[in-house]
Protein backbone atom coordinates (compact mmCIF):
# COMPACT_ATOMS: atom_id res chain seq x y z
CA UNK A 1 0.00 0.00 0.00
CA UNK A 2 2.88 2.36 0.83
CA UNK A 3 4.48 1.69 -2.53
CA UNK A 4 1.12 2.30 -4.26
CA UNK A 5 0.69 5.58 -2.42
CA UNK A 6 4.24 6.61 -3.28
CA UNK A 7 3.54 5.80 -6.94
CA UNK A 8 0.39 7.95 -6.97
CA UNK A 9 2.19 10.84 -5.28
CA UNK A 10 5.10 10.54 -7.71
CA UNK A 11 2.85 10.72 -10.78
CA UNK A 12 0.91 13.53 -9.15
CA UNK A 13 4.06 15.58 -8.58
CA UNK A 14 5.07 15.10 -12.23
CA UNK A 15 1.62 16.35 -13.26
CA UNK A 16 1.94 19.26 -10.83
CA UNK A 17 5.04 20.36 -12.77
CA UNK A 18 3.02 20.28 -15.99
CA UNK A 19 0.17 22.17 -14.32
CA UNK A 20 2.61 24.81 -13.04
CA UNK A 21 3.90 25.29 -16.59
CA UNK A 22 0.34 25.70 -17.85
CA UNK A 23 -0.49 28.04 -14.96
CA UNK A 24 2.34 30.29 -16.05
CA UNK A 25 1.32 30.13 -19.71
CA UNK A 26 -2.46 30.20 -19.51
CA UNK A 27 -3.37 31.17 -15.97
CA UNK A 28 -1.01 34.10 -15.67
CA UNK A 29 -0.47 35.13 -19.31
CA UNK A 30 -3.51 33.87 -21.20
CA UNK A 31 -1.60 31.70 -23.69
CA UNK A 32 -3.75 28.76 -24.72
CA UNK A 33 -1.26 25.92 -25.06
CA UNK A 34 -2.92 22.67 -26.13
CA UNK A 35 0.48 21.12 -26.82
CA UNK A 36 1.91 20.64 -23.32
CA UNK A 37 2.31 16.93 -23.98
CA UNK A 38 4.60 17.69 -26.93
CA UNK A 39 7.12 19.43 -24.67
CA UNK A 40 6.59 16.70 -22.06
CA UNK A 41 7.52 14.13 -24.74
CA UNK A 42 10.55 16.12 -25.92
CA UNK A 43 11.80 16.26 -22.33
CA UNK A 44 11.16 12.55 -21.77
CA UNK A 45 12.96 11.40 -24.92
CA UNK A 46 15.83 13.89 -24.59
CA UNK A 47 16.62 12.84 -21.07
CA UNK A 48 16.08 9.13 -21.73
CA UNK A 49 18.32 9.10 -24.81
CA UNK A 50 21.08 11.03 -23.06
CA UNK A 51 20.92 8.84 -19.96
CA UNK A 52 20.96 5.70 -22.11
CA UNK A 53 24.18 7.04 -23.64
CA UNK A 54 25.79 7.39 -20.25
CA UNK A 55 25.01 10.99 -19.34
CA UNK A 56 24.25 11.35 -15.61
CA UNK A 57 20.52 11.63 -14.90
CA UNK A 58 20.83 15.10 -13.36
CA UNK A 59 22.48 16.44 -16.50
CA UNK A 60 20.00 14.60 -18.73
CA UNK A 61 17.09 16.23 -16.93
CA UNK A 62 18.74 19.65 -17.24
CA UNK A 63 19.32 19.04 -20.95
CA UNK A 64 15.66 18.02 -21.32
CA UNK A 65 14.60 21.38 -19.87
CA UNK A 66 16.87 23.23 -22.27
CA UNK A 67 15.77 21.26 -25.35
CA UNK A 68 12.05 21.54 -24.51
CA UNK A 69 12.45 25.25 -23.82
CA UNK A 70 14.37 25.88 -27.02
CA UNK A 71 11.83 23.89 -29.05
CA UNK A 72 9.13 26.28 -27.81
CA UNK A 73 11.01 29.34 -28.98
CA UNK A 74 10.44 29.05 -32.77
CA UNK A 75 6.80 28.13 -32.16
CA UNK A 76 6.50 31.27 -30.12
CA UNK A 77 8.13 33.39 -32.81
CA UNK A 78 5.99 31.92 -35.57
CA UNK A 79 2.72 31.81 -33.72
CA UNK A 80 2.48 34.60 -31.20
CA UNK A 81 1.17 37.02 -33.75
CA UNK A 82 -1.76 34.67 -34.28
CA UNK A 83 -5.09 35.07 -32.57
CA UNK A 84 -5.50 33.04 -29.36
CA UNK A 85 -7.55 30.28 -30.95
CA UNK A 86 -5.14 29.83 -33.86
CA UNK A 87 -2.23 29.71 -31.43
CA UNK A 88 -4.03 26.94 -29.55
CA UNK A 89 -4.42 24.96 -32.77
CA UNK A 90 -0.74 25.43 -33.67
CA UNK A 91 0.34 24.04 -30.28
CA UNK A 92 -2.07 21.11 -30.61
CA UNK A 93 -0.63 20.37 -34.05
CA UNK A 94 2.92 20.71 -32.73
CA UNK A 95 2.32 18.05 -30.08
CA UNK A 96 0.93 15.67 -32.70
CA UNK A 97 3.95 16.30 -34.95
CA UNK A 98 6.23 15.47 -32.01
CA UNK A 99 4.38 12.22 -31.33
CA UNK A 100 4.38 11.18 -34.99
CA UNK A 101 8.08 12.02 -35.27
CA UNK A 102 8.84 9.90 -32.21
CA UNK A 103 6.90 7.07 -33.82
CA UNK A 104 8.49 7.29 -37.26
CA UNK A 105 12.14 8.15 -36.48
CA UNK A 106 13.09 4.64 -35.40
CA UNK A 107 16.85 5.24 -35.73
CA UNK A 108 16.61 7.69 -32.84
CA UNK A 109 13.59 6.75 -30.78
CA UNK A 110 13.13 3.04 -31.55
CA UNK A 111 9.70 3.91 -32.95
CA UNK A 112 6.63 2.29 -31.43
CA UNK A 113 8.86 -0.09 -29.46
CA UNK A 114 9.97 2.90 -27.42
CA UNK A 115 12.93 3.18 -25.09
CA UNK A 116 13.42 0.74 -22.23
CA UNK A 117 15.88 0.33 -19.38
CA UNK A 118 16.05 4.07 -18.88
CA UNK A 119 18.19 4.76 -15.80
CA UNK A 120 15.89 5.51 -12.85
CA UNK A 121 15.83 8.70 -10.83
CA UNK A 122 17.16 6.74 -7.89
CA UNK A 123 18.79 3.31 -7.96
CA UNK A 124 17.13 1.05 -5.46
CA UNK A 125 14.09 -1.06 -4.83
CA UNK A 126 11.37 -1.33 -2.25
CA UNK A 127 9.35 1.16 -0.30
CA UNK A 128 12.34 3.13 0.93
CA UNK A 129 13.52 3.78 -2.64
CA UNK A 130 9.99 4.79 -3.61
CA UNK A 131 9.96 7.40 -0.89
CA UNK A 132 13.39 8.71 -1.87
CA UNK A 133 12.01 9.21 -5.39
CA UNK A 134 8.99 11.02 -3.92
CA UNK A 135 11.39 13.26 -1.97
CA UNK A 136 13.38 14.08 -5.12
CA UNK A 137 10.23 14.85 -7.10
CA UNK A 138 8.89 16.92 -4.22
CA UNK A 139 12.10 18.96 -4.09
CA UNK A 140 11.88 19.69 -7.83
CA UNK A 141 8.19 20.58 -7.50
CA UNK A 142 8.82 22.93 -4.56
CA UNK A 143 11.57 24.64 -6.57
CA UNK A 144 9.15 25.04 -9.50
CA UNK A 145 6.46 26.45 -7.18
CA UNK A 146 8.98 28.97 -5.86
CA UNK A 147 9.95 29.90 -9.45
CA UNK A 148 6.38 30.45 -10.63
CA UNK A 149 5.39 32.25 -7.43
CA UNK A 150 8.38 34.59 -7.77
CA UNK A 151 7.55 35.30 -11.41
CA UNK A 152 3.85 35.87 -10.67
CA UNK A 153 4.59 38.41 -7.90
CA UNK A 154 7.16 40.44 -9.78
CA UNK A 155 7.27 43.26 -12.35
CA UNK A 156 7.47 40.52 -14.99
CA UNK A 157 4.32 38.96 -13.53
CA UNK A 158 2.59 42.33 -13.60
CA UNK A 159 3.22 42.68 -17.33
CA UNK A 160 2.08 39.16 -18.20
CA UNK A 161 -1.08 39.75 -16.16
CA UNK A 162 -1.55 42.96 -18.15
CA UNK A 163 -1.05 41.01 -21.40
CA UNK A 164 -3.77 38.59 -20.29
CA UNK A 165 -6.10 41.54 -19.69
CA UNK A 166 -5.36 43.63 -22.78
CA UNK A 167 -2.45 43.14 -25.14
CA UNK A 168 -2.97 46.36 -27.12
CA UNK A 169 -2.95 48.43 -23.96
CA UNK A 170 0.37 46.82 -23.04
CA UNK A 171 1.80 47.98 -26.36
CA UNK A 172 0.37 51.43 -25.70
CA UNK A 173 2.56 51.76 -22.58
CA UNK A 174 5.71 50.83 -24.49
CA UNK A 175 6.06 47.14 -23.64
CA UNK A 176 6.57 44.42 -26.23
CA UNK A 177 4.05 41.64 -25.48
CA UNK A 178 5.78 39.18 -27.84
CA UNK A 179 9.00 39.27 -25.78
CA UNK A 180 7.12 38.37 -22.61
CA UNK A 181 4.97 35.74 -24.28
CA UNK A 182 7.94 33.97 -25.84
CA UNK A 183 9.73 33.88 -22.48
CA UNK A 184 6.63 32.51 -20.80
CA UNK A 185 6.25 29.87 -23.50
CA UNK A 186 9.91 28.86 -23.17
CA UNK A 187 9.89 28.68 -19.35
CA UNK A 188 6.57 26.80 -19.21
CA UNK A 189 7.78 24.37 -21.86
CA UNK A 190 11.08 23.86 -20.04
CA UNK A 191 9.04 22.91 -16.96
CA UNK A 192 7.08 20.46 -19.09
CA UNK A 193 10.42 19.13 -20.35
CA UNK A 194 11.62 18.55 -16.78
CA UNK A 195 8.33 16.82 -16.00
CA UNK A 196 8.79 14.60 -19.06
CA UNK A 197 12.38 13.77 -18.10
CA UNK A 198 11.38 12.85 -14.55
CA UNK A 199 8.52 10.77 -15.92
CA UNK A 200 10.90 8.85 -18.22
CA UNK A 201 13.32 8.15 -15.38
CA UNK A 202 10.43 7.24 -13.10
CA UNK A 203 8.69 4.71 -15.36
CA UNK A 204 12.02 3.70 -17.06
CA UNK A 205 10.16 2.77 -20.25
CA UNK A 206 8.58 5.19 -22.70
CA UNK A 207 6.69 4.78 -25.97
CA UNK A 208 5.13 7.48 -28.19
CA UNK A 209 1.59 6.40 -27.23
CA UNK A 210 2.16 7.69 -23.70
CA UNK A 211 2.26 11.19 -25.14
CA UNK A 212 -1.20 11.61 -26.61
CA UNK A 213 -3.34 14.76 -26.41
CA UNK A 214 -5.31 13.29 -23.49
CA UNK A 215 -2.32 14.03 -21.22
CA UNK A 216 -2.54 17.71 -22.17
CA UNK A 217 -6.22 17.78 -21.35
CA UNK A 218 -5.63 16.12 -17.98
CA UNK A 219 -3.32 19.06 -17.20
CA UNK A 220 -5.97 21.52 -18.37
CA UNK A 221 -8.56 19.77 -16.18
CA UNK A 222 -6.23 20.04 -13.19
CA UNK A 223 -5.62 23.75 -13.76
CA UNK A 224 -9.32 24.53 -14.27
CA UNK A 225 -10.46 22.52 -11.24
CA UNK A 226 -7.72 24.00 -9.05
CA UNK A 227 -8.23 27.60 -10.11
CA UNK A 228 -6.84 29.28 -13.20
CA UNK A 229 -3.92 31.59 -12.46
CA UNK A 230 -3.33 30.26 -8.96
CA UNK A 231 -0.08 28.47 -8.16
CA UNK A 232 -1.86 26.70 -5.31
CA UNK A 233 -4.59 25.81 -7.82
CA UNK A 234 -2.10 23.86 -9.93
CA UNK A 235 -1.22 21.71 -6.91
CA UNK A 236 -4.74 21.25 -5.57
CA UNK A 237 -6.23 20.73 -9.02
CA UNK A 238 -3.72 17.99 -9.79
CA UNK A 239 -4.51 16.35 -6.45
CA UNK A 240 -8.23 16.40 -7.34
CA UNK A 241 -7.46 14.98 -10.78
CA UNK A 242 -5.43 12.15 -9.27
CA UNK A 243 -8.16 11.50 -6.73
CA UNK A 244 -10.74 11.03 -9.49
CA UNK A 245 -8.37 9.13 -11.79
CA UNK A 246 -7.13 6.76 -9.11
CA UNK A 247 -10.36 6.65 -7.12
CA UNK A 248 -12.30 5.59 -10.20
CA UNK A 249 -9.84 2.69 -10.59
CA UNK A 250 -11.66 1.01 -7.70
CA UNK A 251 -15.02 1.33 -9.41
CA UNK A 252 -14.22 -1.99 -11.06
CA UNK A 253 -14.51 -3.72 -7.69
CA UNK A 254 -18.14 -2.61 -7.47
CA UNK A 255 -18.95 -3.19 -11.14
CA UNK A 256 -17.40 -6.60 -11.90
CA UNK A 257 -19.42 -7.12 -15.10
CA UNK A 258 -17.65 -4.18 -16.78
CA UNK A 259 -14.51 -5.07 -18.74
CA UNK A 260 -11.20 -3.33 -18.08
CA UNK A 261 -11.37 -1.61 -21.49
CA UNK A 262 -14.81 -0.21 -20.67
CA UNK A 263 -13.60 0.76 -17.23
CA UNK A 264 -10.76 2.84 -18.74
CA UNK A 265 -13.35 4.85 -20.66
CA UNK A 266 -15.55 5.18 -17.59
CA UNK A 267 -12.62 6.59 -15.61
CA UNK A 268 -12.10 9.30 -18.21
CA UNK A 269 -15.85 9.93 -18.10
CA UNK A 270 -15.71 10.33 -14.32
CA UNK A 271 -12.95 12.95 -14.62
CA UNK A 272 -14.91 14.69 -17.37
CA UNK A 273 -18.02 14.73 -15.20
CA UNK A 274 -16.00 16.22 -12.33
CA UNK A 275 -14.77 18.94 -14.68
CA UNK A 276 -18.33 19.70 -15.82
CA UNK A 277 -19.54 19.92 -12.22
CA UNK A 278 -16.64 22.19 -11.29
CA UNK A 279 -17.34 24.42 -14.28
CA UNK A 280 -20.99 24.74 -13.25
CA UNK A 281 -20.70 25.03 -9.49
CA UNK A 282 -17.21 26.44 -8.99
CA UNK A 283 -16.01 28.00 -12.25
CA UNK A 284 -13.20 29.88 -10.50
CA UNK A 285 -11.73 26.54 -9.34
CA UNK A 286 -11.22 25.25 -5.83
CA UNK A 287 -8.46 27.75 -5.00
CA UNK A 288 -10.01 30.64 -6.95
CA UNK A 289 -11.49 33.75 -5.41
CA UNK A 290 -13.99 32.57 -2.80
CA UNK A 291 -16.06 35.72 -3.17
CA UNK A 292 -16.89 34.92 -6.79
CA UNK A 293 -18.94 32.25 -8.47
CA UNK B 1 -7.41 92.78 -20.33
CA UNK B 2 -10.75 91.44 -19.11
CA UNK B 3 -11.19 87.90 -17.82
CA UNK B 4 -12.62 86.48 -21.05
CA UNK B 5 -9.90 88.01 -23.24
CA UNK B 6 -7.29 86.77 -20.78
CA UNK B 7 -8.77 83.25 -20.93
CA UNK B 8 -8.80 83.30 -24.74
CA UNK B 9 -5.18 84.44 -24.81
CA UNK B 10 -4.14 81.61 -22.51
CA UNK B 11 -6.08 79.03 -24.53
CA UNK B 12 -4.70 80.37 -27.81
CA UNK B 13 -1.21 79.92 -26.38
CA UNK B 14 -1.96 76.20 -26.04
CA UNK B 15 -1.97 76.10 -29.83
CA UNK B 16 1.75 76.86 -29.39
CA UNK B 17 1.83 78.54 -32.77
CA UNK B 18 5.37 79.04 -33.97
CA UNK B 19 6.75 76.16 -31.88
CA UNK B 20 8.37 73.34 -33.88
CA UNK B 21 6.01 70.40 -34.33
CA UNK B 22 6.47 67.45 -32.00
CA UNK B 23 4.11 65.34 -34.10
CA UNK B 24 3.56 65.64 -37.85
CA UNK B 25 0.99 63.67 -39.81
CA UNK B 26 1.77 63.98 -43.51
CA UNK B 27 -0.67 63.02 -46.26
CA UNK B 28 -2.03 59.91 -44.54
CA UNK B 29 -4.50 57.78 -46.48
CA UNK B 30 -6.06 54.52 -45.46
CA UNK B 31 -8.11 52.16 -47.61
CA UNK B 32 -9.98 49.16 -46.25
CA UNK B 33 -10.60 47.28 -49.48
CA UNK B 34 -12.65 49.67 -51.59
CA UNK B 35 -13.53 51.89 -48.64
CA UNK B 36 -11.42 55.00 -48.15
CA UNK B 37 -11.33 55.69 -44.40
CA UNK B 38 -8.73 58.47 -44.60
CA UNK B 39 -7.82 60.56 -47.62
CA UNK B 40 -4.67 62.67 -47.65
CA UNK B 41 -4.90 63.78 -44.03
CA UNK B 42 -2.23 66.11 -42.69
CA UNK B 43 -2.01 67.81 -39.31
CA UNK B 44 0.60 68.68 -36.75
CA UNK B 45 0.93 69.17 -33.01
CA UNK B 46 3.42 71.87 -32.00
CA UNK B 47 5.75 71.18 -29.09
CA UNK B 48 3.84 72.21 -25.98
CA UNK B 49 0.63 72.47 -27.99
CA UNK B 50 -2.84 71.29 -27.12
CA UNK B 51 -4.74 70.44 -30.30
CA UNK B 52 -8.30 69.19 -30.61
CA UNK B 53 -9.59 66.82 -33.28
CA UNK B 54 -13.33 66.74 -33.90
CA UNK B 55 -15.71 65.40 -36.49
CA UNK B 56 -18.86 63.34 -36.84
CA UNK B 57 -18.86 59.64 -35.99
CA UNK B 58 -17.13 57.71 -38.75
CA UNK B 59 -15.05 60.70 -39.84
CA UNK B 60 -11.86 58.65 -39.33
CA UNK B 61 -10.55 60.25 -36.13
CA UNK B 62 -9.92 57.04 -34.19
CA UNK B 63 -8.52 55.35 -37.31
CA UNK B 64 -6.09 58.26 -37.59
CA UNK B 65 -5.11 57.79 -33.91
CA UNK B 66 -4.47 54.11 -34.53
CA UNK B 67 -2.32 54.94 -37.56
CA UNK B 68 -0.36 57.61 -35.71
CA UNK B 69 0.38 55.24 -32.83
CA UNK B 70 1.21 52.31 -35.11
CA UNK B 71 -1.74 50.02 -34.39
CA UNK B 72 -2.89 50.27 -38.03
CA UNK B 73 -0.57 50.66 -41.02
CA UNK B 74 -1.48 53.51 -43.39
CA UNK B 75 -1.92 52.94 -47.11
CA UNK B 76 0.10 56.09 -47.78
CA UNK B 77 1.75 58.91 -45.88
CA UNK B 78 4.27 59.49 -43.11
CA UNK B 79 4.22 60.11 -39.38
CA UNK B 80 7.08 62.11 -37.81
CA UNK B 81 7.86 62.40 -34.13
CA UNK B 82 10.21 65.27 -33.28
CA UNK B 83 11.17 65.39 -36.95
CA UNK B 84 12.02 61.70 -37.37
CA UNK B 85 9.80 59.29 -39.28
CA UNK B 86 8.31 56.54 -37.09
CA UNK B 87 6.53 54.60 -39.84
CA UNK B 88 8.60 51.45 -39.35
CA UNK B 89 8.25 51.47 -35.55
CA UNK B 90 5.84 49.13 -33.77
CA UNK B 91 3.21 50.59 -31.41
CA UNK B 92 5.31 49.82 -28.34
CA UNK B 93 8.42 51.38 -29.92
CA UNK B 94 6.46 54.56 -30.69
CA UNK B 95 5.26 54.63 -27.08
CA UNK B 96 8.85 54.24 -25.88
CA UNK B 97 9.82 57.09 -28.19
CA UNK B 98 7.42 59.32 -26.25
CA UNK B 99 4.14 59.13 -28.18
CA UNK B 100 1.38 57.45 -26.19
CA UNK B 101 -2.36 57.11 -26.48
CA UNK B 102 -5.50 56.33 -24.55
CA UNK B 103 -8.46 54.47 -26.01
CA UNK B 104 -12.03 55.52 -26.70
CA UNK B 105 -13.24 52.65 -24.52
CA UNK B 106 -10.78 52.51 -21.59
CA UNK B 107 -8.52 49.48 -21.68
CA UNK B 108 -7.57 49.09 -18.07
CA UNK B 109 -5.68 46.02 -16.85
CA UNK B 110 -8.79 44.87 -15.10
CA UNK B 111 -7.30 42.31 -12.71
CA UNK B 112 -4.57 44.66 -11.53
CA UNK B 113 -5.15 47.35 -8.92
CA UNK B 114 -4.93 51.03 -9.84
CA UNK B 115 -1.42 51.15 -8.36
CA UNK B 116 -0.37 48.04 -10.26
CA UNK B 117 -1.78 49.49 -13.50
CA UNK B 118 0.47 52.50 -12.99
CA UNK B 119 3.48 50.44 -11.92
CA UNK B 120 3.16 48.35 -15.08
CA UNK B 121 3.72 51.43 -17.24
CA UNK B 122 7.05 52.45 -15.72
CA UNK B 123 9.72 52.04 -18.41
CA UNK B 124 12.98 50.08 -18.16
CA UNK B 125 12.22 47.94 -15.12
CA UNK B 126 14.91 45.36 -14.33
CA UNK B 127 12.28 43.12 -12.79
CA UNK B 128 10.64 42.71 -16.18
CA UNK B 129 13.67 40.64 -17.26
CA UNK B 130 13.71 37.08 -15.92
CA UNK B 131 17.49 37.04 -15.55
CA UNK B 132 17.52 40.23 -13.48
CA UNK B 133 14.54 39.04 -11.47
CA UNK B 134 16.48 36.05 -10.13
CA UNK B 135 20.06 37.29 -10.26
CA UNK B 136 19.75 41.02 -9.47
CA UNK B 137 17.06 41.05 -6.76
CA UNK B 138 18.57 44.10 -5.06
CA UNK B 139 18.30 46.21 -8.22
CA UNK B 140 14.75 44.99 -8.76
CA UNK B 141 13.78 45.88 -5.20
CA UNK B 142 15.30 49.37 -5.39
CA UNK B 143 13.56 50.08 -8.72
CA UNK B 144 10.27 48.83 -7.31
CA UNK B 145 10.59 51.25 -4.37
CA UNK B 146 11.44 54.13 -6.70
CA UNK B 147 8.53 53.14 -8.96
CA UNK B 148 6.15 52.99 -6.02
CA UNK B 149 7.12 56.57 -5.07
CA UNK B 150 6.47 57.75 -8.64
CA UNK B 151 3.12 55.98 -8.60
CA UNK B 152 2.17 57.75 -5.36
CA UNK B 153 2.92 61.10 -7.02
CA UNK B 154 0.67 60.22 -9.95
CA UNK B 155 -2.04 58.85 -7.65
CA UNK B 156 -1.99 62.14 -5.74
CA UNK B 157 -1.86 64.23 -8.91
CA UNK B 158 -4.90 62.47 -10.39
CA UNK B 159 -6.65 62.22 -7.02
CA UNK B 160 -6.93 58.46 -7.25
CA UNK B 161 -5.77 57.73 -3.70
CA UNK B 162 -9.19 56.60 -2.46
CA UNK B 163 -9.39 53.89 -5.12
CA UNK B 164 -5.68 53.13 -5.52
CA UNK B 165 -5.91 49.58 -4.20
CA UNK B 166 -9.12 48.63 -6.00
CA UNK B 167 -8.95 46.30 -8.99
CA UNK B 168 -9.31 48.47 -12.07
CA UNK B 169 -12.36 46.50 -13.19
CA UNK B 170 -14.30 48.04 -10.29
CA UNK B 171 -13.71 51.67 -11.32
CA UNK B 172 -16.35 53.86 -12.93
CA UNK B 173 -15.96 54.92 -16.57
CA UNK B 174 -14.57 58.33 -15.58
CA UNK B 175 -12.13 56.83 -13.09
CA UNK B 176 -10.91 54.46 -15.80
CA UNK B 177 -10.29 57.45 -18.07
CA UNK B 178 -8.20 59.05 -15.31
CA UNK B 179 -6.38 55.78 -14.76
CA UNK B 180 -5.52 55.55 -18.47
CA UNK B 181 -4.21 59.11 -18.34
CA UNK B 182 -2.13 58.19 -15.30
CA UNK B 183 -0.81 55.10 -17.00
CA UNK B 184 0.42 56.98 -20.05
CA UNK B 185 1.95 59.62 -17.76
CA UNK B 186 4.09 56.94 -16.12
CA UNK B 187 5.79 56.36 -19.50
CA UNK B 188 7.25 59.90 -19.42
CA UNK B 189 5.69 60.94 -22.75
CA UNK B 190 6.33 63.97 -24.91
CA UNK B 191 2.98 63.80 -26.71
CA UNK B 192 -0.27 62.19 -25.55
CA UNK B 193 -3.15 61.29 -27.83
CA UNK B 194 -6.41 61.25 -25.87
CA UNK B 195 -9.38 59.50 -27.49
CA UNK B 196 -12.60 60.96 -26.08
CA UNK B 197 -11.34 61.59 -22.54
CA UNK B 198 -14.70 63.08 -21.44
CA UNK B 199 -17.12 60.56 -22.91
CA UNK B 200 -19.32 59.04 -20.23
CA UNK B 201 -17.67 61.20 -17.55
CA UNK B 202 -19.67 63.34 -15.11
CA UNK B 203 -19.18 67.15 -15.24
CA UNK B 204 -17.24 67.30 -11.97
CA UNK B 205 -14.76 64.71 -13.18
CA UNK B 206 -14.54 66.43 -16.58
CA UNK B 207 -13.43 69.61 -14.83
CA UNK B 208 -10.91 67.54 -12.89
CA UNK B 209 -9.52 65.94 -16.06
CA UNK B 210 -9.31 69.33 -17.80
CA UNK B 211 -7.33 70.77 -14.88
CA UNK B 212 -4.91 67.85 -14.95
CA UNK B 213 -4.42 68.07 -18.72
CA UNK B 214 -3.74 71.81 -18.53
CA UNK B 215 -1.24 71.26 -15.72
CA UNK B 216 0.54 68.58 -17.71
CA UNK B 217 0.55 70.79 -20.79
CA UNK B 218 2.15 73.54 -18.74
CA UNK B 219 4.87 71.06 -17.82
CA UNK B 220 5.62 70.71 -21.55
CA UNK B 221 3.61 67.67 -22.62
CA UNK B 222 1.82 68.10 -25.95
CA UNK B 223 -1.69 66.78 -26.52
CA UNK B 224 -3.87 65.76 -29.44
CA UNK B 225 -7.42 65.27 -28.18
CA UNK B 226 -10.42 63.67 -29.89
CA UNK B 227 -13.61 64.83 -28.19
CA UNK B 228 -17.28 65.43 -28.93
CA UNK B 229 -17.88 67.62 -25.88
CA UNK B 230 -17.14 70.93 -27.61
CA UNK B 231 -17.71 73.04 -24.55
CA UNK B 232 -15.08 71.13 -22.61
CA UNK B 233 -12.74 70.89 -25.59
CA UNK B 234 -12.79 74.60 -26.37
CA UNK B 235 -11.87 75.31 -22.73
CA UNK B 236 -8.85 73.13 -23.29
CA UNK B 237 -7.32 73.39 -26.74
CA UNK B 238 -5.61 76.21 -28.57
CA UNK B 239 -6.15 74.74 -32.01
CA UNK B 240 -8.85 72.64 -33.57
CA UNK B 241 -8.81 70.31 -36.57
CA UNK B 242 -12.09 69.09 -38.04
CA UNK B 243 -12.48 65.90 -40.06
CA UNK B 244 -15.36 64.65 -42.14
CA UNK B 245 -15.52 61.61 -44.42
CA UNK B 246 -11.83 60.90 -43.88
CA UNK B 247 -10.52 64.35 -44.80
CA UNK B 248 -9.56 67.49 -42.91
CA UNK B 249 -12.18 70.15 -43.66
CA UNK B 250 -10.99 72.92 -41.34
CA UNK B 251 -8.31 73.81 -38.86
CA UNK B 252 -7.24 76.81 -36.81
CA UNK B 253 -8.30 78.67 -33.69
CA UNK B 254 -11.37 77.01 -32.09
CA UNK B 255 -13.74 79.97 -32.38
CA UNK B 256 -12.87 80.54 -36.03
CA UNK B 257 -13.14 76.84 -36.88
CA UNK B 258 -16.49 76.46 -35.15
CA UNK B 259 -17.81 79.44 -37.12
CA UNK B 260 -16.73 77.84 -40.42
CA UNK B 261 -19.73 77.08 -42.62
CA UNK B 262 -18.46 73.62 -43.69
CA UNK B 263 -17.90 72.66 -40.06
CA UNK B 264 -21.37 73.85 -39.13
CA UNK B 265 -22.89 71.85 -41.95
CA UNK B 266 -20.89 68.68 -41.36
CA UNK B 267 -20.73 68.55 -37.57
CA UNK B 268 -22.69 71.18 -35.72
CA UNK B 269 -25.94 70.80 -37.61
CA UNK B 270 -26.20 74.46 -38.49
CA UNK B 271 -26.79 76.01 -41.90
CA UNK B 272 -23.94 75.76 -44.42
Amino acid sequence: MDAYLAAIVSVMLIYVLLALGLTLQYGLTGLINFGMVGFFAIGAYTSALLALHGVPVVLSVAAAAVVAGISAWPIGLASLRLRDDYFAIVTLGFAEIVRLTLTSEKWLTNGVQGLSRIPPIYEGTGTAAAFVIVAILLAVTVAAIFLIHRVAHSPFGRIIAAIRDNEEAVQAIGKDPARFKIQVLVVGSALAGIAGALYAHYVTYIVPEQFVALATFYVWMAVIMGGVGRVSGAVVGTAILMFFLEGSRFLGDFLPWISSVQMASIRIGVVGLALVLFTIYRPQGLMGDFTKR
Amino acid sequence: MNAITHHNAIVADRGASGAPPVLEVERISKHFGGFCALNDVSLSVPAGGLVGLIGPNGAGKSTLFSIITGFIAPSEGTIRLRGSPVDTLSPFARARAGMVRTFQVPREFSHLSVRENLMAAIPDQAGEHLFDLFFKPQQVRIQEEQGAALVEETVDFLKLKRIADLPAVKLSGGQKKLLELGRVLMTRPSVILLDEPFSGVNPVLIAEIIDRIIELNERGISFLVIEHDLEALTRLVGRLTVMDYGTVIAEGAPQAVLADARVRAAYLGGPA
